[in-house]
């Protein structure tokens, strides 16, 4: 069993499977509250669906409406089941708060690099800890078609 | 986090039920972010007005107090909206009236913007309506705290004004009007307004699509952090450093940027580093000029034009009597559509200038309020669009599902009158 240890910045504790990007991610321009979907399409994710999912991912990017775009995927009906990250920004800190779903921050190790796509994770954002409780079975299969891309590389 | 006595004051309640709301969700998010304390803002640029779908349920459920209340105060009480505590200016939204007929954009959202003005204004915010504040009044002094979204003008902000913010979201420039108050964090602590990264500029720096794609070179390499710019600089206007600022802002994350002997913050080099050892620079030459303009056009294949997107960010008066200039006299393609972005108070200027007119006759349009990226949508059937703006490049084509070309203005202003895209990267 993998655990992170960070801080946890929005209250609650979930189950769920594990979206890693490695890339950061951007709100207006980079998702698509109406589905859930990433559309940025440089991005390694990109049409990927972190809706009810543990969206793993570094911070944020881009412009200031982030925290409004993640607001709306809740009020829609999109919105991820928890969210771990590490680089703190006053978009993707607001961005939890508004999103309203546990929230980790902060981990070591890294939790990009020591989550993979498909891994069945327990958030305890209580206690700020991350845990990943079952691997994917096949890492490759539940990667986005970006994300086998770079493991080939 | 320490709270003043005033500030527990209004998480108690004592200024009514929507500050409380607001300093509830301001403690959160300081706590969040780890900062120590608040601290006092009399200048926020937020947005309240623009139509969404998620806002427009809001608004058929509860009216604007509502959206209000969940979008820009993350509170699902029925609270009443009292007037802003601080000088507040609405940033930039959906298109307004002057777009009208031009899109499909829908005119309910149209109608839907309208109402929330009212509402808005009657509550004193300042209708400014773009992204670029700082060209239509809203000048910060060197080292007011500000509560400012729009990423653009966050890094423009803090960079060329000495202004402090942080990249604000719809949530804490509600609260921040409500309360005057704002984490004290990142950008307004000076500690972390230093320099991080050096990089330098190998080919020289002069004009508008220079600058941008500097922006996004800097913006891709140093993400977050915090850039001191040098090399071989030519002396940048307003236009070129918001074009960089906002270039930069769009690759990456950076949200202030220092230009030794330009930028308030950096009369010198070490200063830039407060006085930190200056780290090795890295250096923008011609082949990362190159690959800058080779990724902003990646995402075109047809050379036919139908559409041609200038203003982003919002024009500036001299950007529009230089596209005035090259249209004066001149016939757009039949097929090919220009727009140009810019605040209502410099189109008003730019009719009295004559530079609408021109642009006009050209069969040019001169839009306010809003962009393409903003709205989602340009002219109908646009398939391929081109622009003299690497942020515009960058988000209307994923928006829109369209392809883009980035080019110099003379580009954008030939493809305009020919219908083709023949741009291509000046030696």
């Amino acid at each position: 069993m993998t655990t992170f240890h960070g801080r946890g910045i929005v209250a609650g504790v979930v189950e769920g499977e594990a979206l890693v990007s490695h890339e950061t991610i951007s709100g207006f321009g980079g998702i698509d509250p109406a589905t859930g979907r990433i559309i940025e399409p440089r991005h390694e994710l990109f049409d990927v669906s972190f809706s009810d999912k543990i969206l793993v991912f570094p911070g944020a990017k881009g412009s200031s409406g982030w925290s409004g775009f993640f607001q709306s995927t809740r009020l829609l009906g999109t919105a991820p089941r928890a969210m771990v990250f590490n680089v703190m920004t006053t978009k993707a800190v607001l961005g939890a708060i508004v999103t309203r779903v546990p929230t980790v921050v902060e981990c070591t190790p890294d939790p990009t690099e020591g989550i993979r796509t498909g891994d069945w994770v327990r958030v305890d954002a209580d206690n700020g800890v991350v845990t990943v409780l079952r691997r994917a079975e096949a890492a490759g299969d539940t990667r986005g078609p970006r994300g086998q891309e770079r493991e080939n590389e | 986090m320490y709270l003043t006595d005033e500030e527990k004051s209004m998480r108690d309640g004592d200024e009514g039920s929507a500050v409380a709301a607001a300093m509830d969700l301001l403690i959160r998010y300081g706590e969040a972010l780890g900062a120590e304390r608040l601290c006092e803002t009399r200048n926020v640029a937020g947005t309240m007005t623009q139509p969404s779908p998620a806002k427009a349920k809001l608004v058929r459920e509860g009216g604007w107090a509502k959206s209000f209340a969940v979008i820009n105060l993350d509170c699902d009480d029925d609270i009443e909206i009292p007037r802003m505590k601080v000088p507040t200016c609405q940033l930039q939204h959906g298109f307004s009236d002057d777009a009208q007929g031009l899109t499909s954009y829908p005119e309910s959202s149209i109608v839907l913007q309208g109402d929330a003005e009212s509402y808005f204004s009657e509550r004193g915010v300042n209708i400014l309506a773009t992204c670029t504040p700082y060209q239509v009044g809203n000048i910060p002094t060197r080292n007011e705290h500000c509560a400012w979204m729009e990423s653009s003008a966050v890094v423009y902000c803090n960079s060329v004004l000495g202004a402090r913010t942080n990249c604000e979201g719809g949530a804490s420039t509600g609260a921040a009007s409500l309360t005057g108050r704002i984490p004290y964090w990142g950008n307004h602590v000076p500690e972390n307004r230093y320099g991080t990264h050096h990089i330098a500029a190998g080919v020289p720096l002069d004009g508008f699509q220079e600058w941008g794609m500097f922006g996004y070179f800097v913006g891709d390499v140093v993400q977050e952090e915090r850039p001191v710019i040098t090399g071989d600089i030519r002396l940048p206007d307003l236009a070129d450093l918001k074009h960089f600022g906002a270039a930069t802002a769009t690759a990456g994350g950076v949200e202030i940027y220092h230009i030794p002997g330009i930028t308030p913050e950096a009369p010198t080099l070490e200063a830039a580093f407060g006085g930190a050892p200056v780290p090795e620079r890295l250096v923008y030459g011609e082949a990362e000029r190159r690959a800058v303009y080779e990724t902003l056009n990646n995402q075109g294949e047809s050379t036919d034009v139908d559409f041609i997107l200038l203003g982003c960010p919002h024009a500036s008066l001299d950007q529009l009597e230089r596209i005035a200039r090259r249209l004066d006299g001149k016939k757009i393609n039949a097929d090919t559509e220009l727009w140009v972005m810019t605040p209502r108070a410099i189109r008003i200027m730019a009719d009295r200038s004559g530079y609408t007119a021109a642009i006009e006759r050209a069969g040019g349009k001169v839009l306010t309020d809003s962009c393409p990226a903003m709205s989602k949508a340009a002219p109908d059937g646009t398939r391929v669009m081109a622009t003299d703006s690497a942020k515009q490049v960058h988000y209307l084509p994923a928006i829109l599902g369209i392809e883009g070309w980035f080019g110099t203005l003379d580009e954008c202003v030939d493809a305009a009158i020919t219908g083709t895209w023949r741009g291509e990267l000046a030696a």
